[in-house]
């Protein structure tokens, strides 16, 4: 098995994305979505057969080769052997995400059937759409940094012109811009990190531990002892990853860098779903995971600052999330939190008992984090979709404008709450067994870690059931007398029943359990679940359930009201998010603008500038003021030459 | 007669044939024609170059040729071409062909417009094929003055001013030069003015003497590095571009800011490489100014084409940063820096002409919701907006790469400090070039004068269409092109690494 045809799975997108981009103007509606959702589902196949083939294969001393179909010297740097490759690497990472992509953005492209019926520039939105979905496959194959970093700035403009889809509206454009100059900035340290990487190491491969197979006469690459390379210089490489790290900071949220997440939610939602939610964000995620191997060698105590900051994240996100009032922020946040619980499971991970051996069982966050990927992609995805079906219905975002919804909506009503037990940790839906891996894993680090994300699971639980409560319990609002709304058509739920059916068999169908595909080492790792940790997180779970059914599911909410009084200051500064929006805003547009561009501007136009134009100036009041020495009278030049010639005389003379 | 001067010749038939064209319709043939021809000889000439080196070709100017001009002073007209200059001749003739699709509807005087405008390109033509430094020389002055009138008669606004500081700012940079020049000239014996003669005489370049080589490296630097837009002899690019037609813009921007950097590099860091690797500190400074400062203040701009020159600062400020770096990777980033800026500072430049035909502001202030106007336009100037920033796939991101990795292997704090914040600009052009589209494009229209407008007509569409084209053919397909520079940029840095002393004595940093 050569794999070849995989190059199908980037390029099918890649030509849908000229074909409708191109033609936006002579395709209908219906034929841009057709052409959109057939390559995707082609894609979808080509990736599903390439994930049974791959992980049916014979593994080799027990762990799945590493298989590089192509790999070719795409642009060369022209000293110290440094060249940017460009290549498909399949190992077990991108093999599920190949699955993990393709299968939601087939769905989300169905889905957008629906929901973007008769919008303006649906063409345009299909088109963006497979150019999103090829940009991101490129991103999960890279076989190296630089064609990681590639098409990580890719993703990132996908999501600036996706979030900036309704661009008539002010919002949107300001949430675009934001999104993009965010996730640039966390990109700048990404770079840099890249630049002392290959600097260093001469490399910029991700093949560590130099067990790739090439495969159709692709080229190697240079593969190096880190050891050696870095003797004598032990900070470099932790300083490196970490810059690296900034930029998956800024690709996945974290804190401080998270502000444009929430923002992003003016996109249009099946975007929020595939972007924000399934793929896009998990991006610092799979940098983390494909770095591993350095980070927990190399800088082990770095990974472990890395841990903390996602666990304030998840604290931040999660507590903040409690109060929104807009379904689709509530969601961004618990993203935000979510993707954290992933991030804080890859930093609690140590090497082994002997240095420089990564051991399965140390390293168990590095399979939670993947699982957890993997489930919260699904999950995730159908909570967004289903939060797109009561949008359509409602028109609104607010959750004062929802309640009651159940009757209206069954099937959005059964799936969301599927994907709200799996989300808040409940047997026998996907997430919990994730999320339980992940707590193992925390405990296992510290306790102290493992009691905080413990908490924030609860609190997780909590604000999803709000939601859930809000919008399908409670007062059913006034305004469904006149507007009743619906349920959706079959285009929308099929997605969202295909997506919940994942969500519900996800953490156990696989066979082997999750560990036998992706762990640490490679090699077979069978979970077993620990049922000191998994009975307290459930437990704890249903318990901030029934908080939040006590609180929220009555058509009144007397506690919460109470509460929102009575801690009004918190109650305002977590819906305004702590203000740290606020605080950038002031330092880009009070400092940056004002203090900074503005007097360089003006320094250009009147010193510079100035000065030159003093030149000038001052060259022309010098003629103007020596031009009466020429002036055409006889006399005077006779006069002249008169004094200049006695002048001469007497210089002789004497 | 080589081959190499039919680029000469043929904008020299041209001007003839213009002269005699009775309206516009010939003028257009004869255009169009010519600068056919042109694009034809220079793509035909990079697929020769190419085969040609494959084929074992090593000497380092292919196609040479010379013929004696003025015996006395050693003056030859002496042509010659290596990898940079066959890059740049087909950027010229890119930019030439596109610029006449612009200028279609040129008016008042089109004859007069289109007669100055071969003689500039004859000029750019000319530089690019010589290798003997008078007769770059030359060129480099005859590309100069049709631009005083090209901006003094056809341009907007403050269209007299502009045309003298662009001109009188140019001509002081000469000034410069030609001390430069005749510094070299007689520094390395007085005995031939060729470049390739000069840098491989007995001892090579570094035969002229240390102290001479410092004092004339900053003069030809400057002289070039004018025309580059170094900071702070870059005022004359705002006010110039911002009142200079569409397709003088172009050209400017496109090919002639080209000018700067190629002669730094060609004769000011190729012939004088001691000076260079002594005193490259105090540039770097200015670059890496320029870089940050071009940016910054591109940021606060009000007016389309003002945003866009200052970005051009910044951009051609790392061209000029990116040779300084003194290594193979940058010096190829800086040459394909230049093929991709000029390609789409050109097309930026273009698209704003066209808007400003139809609205007549360039403020963003009071221009929005143009998508739903001119949506083939916006597109166009969205795609660009983003290529401008280093979106992959086009070619400003493989340039900058290979400048930022190449900067990166220059092992001291100073380097890595000023490459650093080299880097940090990608985020300010983020910044400016999203603010601009924003305002521009997107949101409602607020004027109702601006719903009746166009989007563009087939020329325009043909002219944005080939400029996207070419930069997504650089960017998407870098290899040859990084190839193809490197070739010329190898032995300029093999001389400059031959030096006695690699570390500047005089840089206060290290």
């Amino acid at each position: 098995m050569d794999y070849q045809y995989t190059l199908l799975i980037i390029l099918l997108p890649l030509l849908s994305f000229l074909i409708i981009g191109l033609g936006e103007r002579w395709l209908s509606h219906k034929v841009a979505g057709l052409i959109g959702t057939t390559s995707l589902g082609i894609t979808a196949i080509l990736s599903a057969y390439t994930a049974i083939s791959y992980f049916t294969a014979d593994r080799v001393e027990g762990i799945y080769q590493t298989l590089v179909p192509y790999n070719f010297n795409w642009l060369p740097f022209h000293d110290m052997g440094l060249h940017f490759d460009m290549g498909i690497m399949l190992d077990p990472i991108s093999v599920m995400m190949l699955v993990i992509i393709t299968s939601v953005s087939l769905m989300v492209h169905i889905y957008s059937f629906g929901y973007m019926h008769g919008e303006r520039g649906f063409q345009r939105f299909y088109a963006f759409l497979s150019l999103f979905t090829m940009s991101m496959l490129g991103l999960v194959v890279a076989t190296n940094l630089f064609q990681m970093y590639m098409f990580w700035e890719l993703v990132g403009v996908c999501s600036y012109l996706l979030i900036g889809f309704y661009y008539t509206e002010k919002a949107a454009i300001a949430a675009s811009k934001k999104a993009f100059i965010v996730t640039r900035f966390a990109d700048l340290a990404f770079l840099i990190g890249i630049l002392v990487f290959g600097y260093y190491t001469q490399s910029f491969a991700f093949d560590f531990t130099q067990s790739a197979v090439y495969l159709n006469g692709a080229a190697p690459a240079v593969t190096v002892e880190y050891s050696k390379t870095l003797a004598g210089a032990a900070f470099i490489l932790p300083t490196a990853l970490f810059l690296m790290f900034i930029g998956g900071a800024g690709k996945s949220a974290m804190f401080p860098l998270h502000i444009w997440l929430p923002d992003a939610m003016e996109g249009p939602t099946p975007v929020s779903a595939l972007i924000h939610a399934a793929t896009m964000v998990v991006a610092g995620v799979i940098q983390v995971a494909r770095l591993f191997p350095l980070w927990v060698e190399y800088a082990p105590e770095t990974l472990h600052i890395v841990a903390w900051i996602g666990a304030a994240t998840a604290f931040y996100a999660a507590a903040v999330a409690c109060v929104q009032s807009d379904i689709k922020r509530v969601l961004a946040f618990s993203t935000i939190s979510q993707i954290a619980f992933m991030i804080v499971a890859l930093g609690v991970c140590m090497p082994g008992h002997e240095h420089g051996v990564i051991d399965n069982h140390a390293s168990l966050g590095y399979m939670a984090s993947l699982f957890h990927l993997f489930t919260h992609a699904m999950f995730k995805a159908t909570l967004f979709l289903g939060a797109g079906c009561i949008i359509h219905a409602v028109h609104s975002n607010e959750m004062s404008h929802m309640g009651g919804l159940r009757k209206y909506m069954p099937i959005t009503h059964i799936t969301f709450l599927i994907a709200t037990l799996a989300i808040a940790g409940i047997p026998p839906f996907s997430g919990f067994f994730s999320k339980d891996e992940i707590l193992a894993a925390a405990f296992h680090y510290s306790p102290i870690m493992g009691w905080v994300m413990t908490g924030i699971a609860a609190m997780t639980a909590f604000y999803m059931f709000r939601v859930y409560y809000g919008i399908f319990w409670g007062k059913e609002n006034e305004h469904y007398k006149e507007h009743t709304p619906h349920e959706q058509p079959l285009v929308m739920t099929l997605p969202l029943i295909f997506l919940t059916l994942f969500t519900f068999v996800g953490g156990w169908a696989i066979p082997g359990s999750f560990g036998s595909l992706i762990s640490a080492t490679g090699e077979a790792y069978h979970i077993h679940l620990d049922p000191q940790i998994a009975i307290t997180s459930v437990v704890i779970a249903v318990c901030a359930i029934a908080l939040a059914t006590w609180m929220y599911a009555r058509p009144t909410q007397p506690v919460a009201d109470r509460l929102q009084k009575n801690f009004s200051s918190l109650h305002t500064w977590a819906y305004h998010r702590f203000y740290i929006d606020e605080v950038y805003q002031f330092v880009t547009h009070r400092i940056i603008f004002a203090y900074v561009s503005r007097p360089i501007a003006w320094f250009d136009r009147h010193c510079v500038d100035g000065f030159f134009d003093f030149l000038a100036w001052g060259a022309n009041r010098l003629g103007y003021s020596i031009r009466g020495l020429q002036s055409g009278s006889v006399q005077r030049y006779a006069f002249v030459f008169f004094l200049g010639t006695l002048l001469l005389l007497i210089l002789m003379i004497l | 007669m080589n081959f190499l001067s039919i680029f000469v010749l043929i904008p020299l038939l041209m001007l003839p044939a213009l002269w005699l064209c009775r309206n516009i319709k010939g003028l257009r043939a004869v255009m169009v024609t010519g600068s056919t021809a042109l694009l034809i000889a220079a793509v035909w000439l990079v697929f020769k170059f190419i085969g040609d080196r494959a084929a074992g070709m090593t000497d380092e100017f292919l196609y040479t040729a010379s013929v004696d001009w003025f015996t006395p002073l050693h003056i030859k007209y002496a042509v010659g071409v290596d990898g940079i200059s066959v890059a740049m001749l087909l950027l010229s003739a890119i930019i030439v062909f596109t610029g006449t699709f612009a200028s279609w509807k040129i008016n008042p005087l089109p004859k007069e417009y289109f007669l100055w405008f071969i003689l500039l390109s004859l000029g750019v033509f000319g530089f690019f094929i010589s290798v003997d430094m008078f007769t770059m020389f030359m060129f480099y002055e005859v590309a100069l003055i049709p631009m005083y009138l090209l901006i003094g008669v056809w341009g907007t606004g403050r269209k007299e001013y502009s045309a003298m500081k662009l001109t009188l700012m140019l001509m002081g940079g000469s000034a410069f030069l030609m001390f430069g020049i005749f510094g070299i000239f007689y520094g390395a014996g007085g005995q031939t003015m060729n470049v390739f003669e000069i840098a491989h005489q007995t001892g090579g370049a570094h035969a002229i003497d240390f102290s001479a080589q410092c004092l004339f490296f900053p003069l030809t630097f400057i002289g070039f590095g004018v025309l580059g837009a170094l900071f702070p002899f870059h005022t004359w690019s705002p006010d110039g571009h911002a009142s200079a037609p569409t397709a003088v813009s172009m050209l400017h921007a496109g090919v002639l800011m080209k000018l700067g950097g190629y002669g730094c590099f060609r004769i000011a860091m190729y012939l004088l490489p001691e000076g260079a690797q002594e005193l490259s500190w105090i540039f770097l400074i200015l670059t890496g100014i320029s870089v940050v400062y071009g940016a910054l203040s591109a940021c606060v701009q009000t007016d389309l084409k003002y945003i866009n020159a200052y970005s051009s600062v910044s951009h051609c400020g790392l061209v000029l940063f990116a040779l300084l770096m003194l290594n193979n990777t940058a010096g190829s980033g800086a040459i394909m820096q230049m093929l991709s800026h000029g390609l789409m500072t050109a097309l930026f430049f273009a698209l704003i002409g066209m808007i400003y035909g139809r609205t007549h502001t360039r403020d963003i202030r009071e221009l929005s919701g143009l998508m739903r106007i001119m949506p083939f336009l916006s597109v166009g100037y969205i795609i660009v907006g983003l290529a401008n920033l280093g979106l992959p796939g086009f070619s400003g991101f493989v340039a900058e790469m290979t400048i930022f990795v190449g900067s990166f292997q220059n092992n001291d704090t100073f380097h890595r400090v000023l490459t650093i914040a080299a880097c940090s600009s990608i985020v300010v052009t983020a910044v400016y070039i999203l603010r601009m589209v924003g305002k521009i494009l997107y949101g409602k229209c607020t004027n109702e004068h601006h719903l009746q407008l166009t989007d563009a007509t087939w020329e325009e569409r043909f002219c944005v269409g080939c400029l996207i084209a070419c930069i997504a053919g650089l960017g998407l397909f870098p290899g040859w092109v990084s190839h193809l520079v490197h070739d010329g940029v190898a032995p300029i840095i093999h001389q400059l690494g031959a030096v006695a002393h690699t570390v500047s004595q005089s840089n206060p940093f290290l």
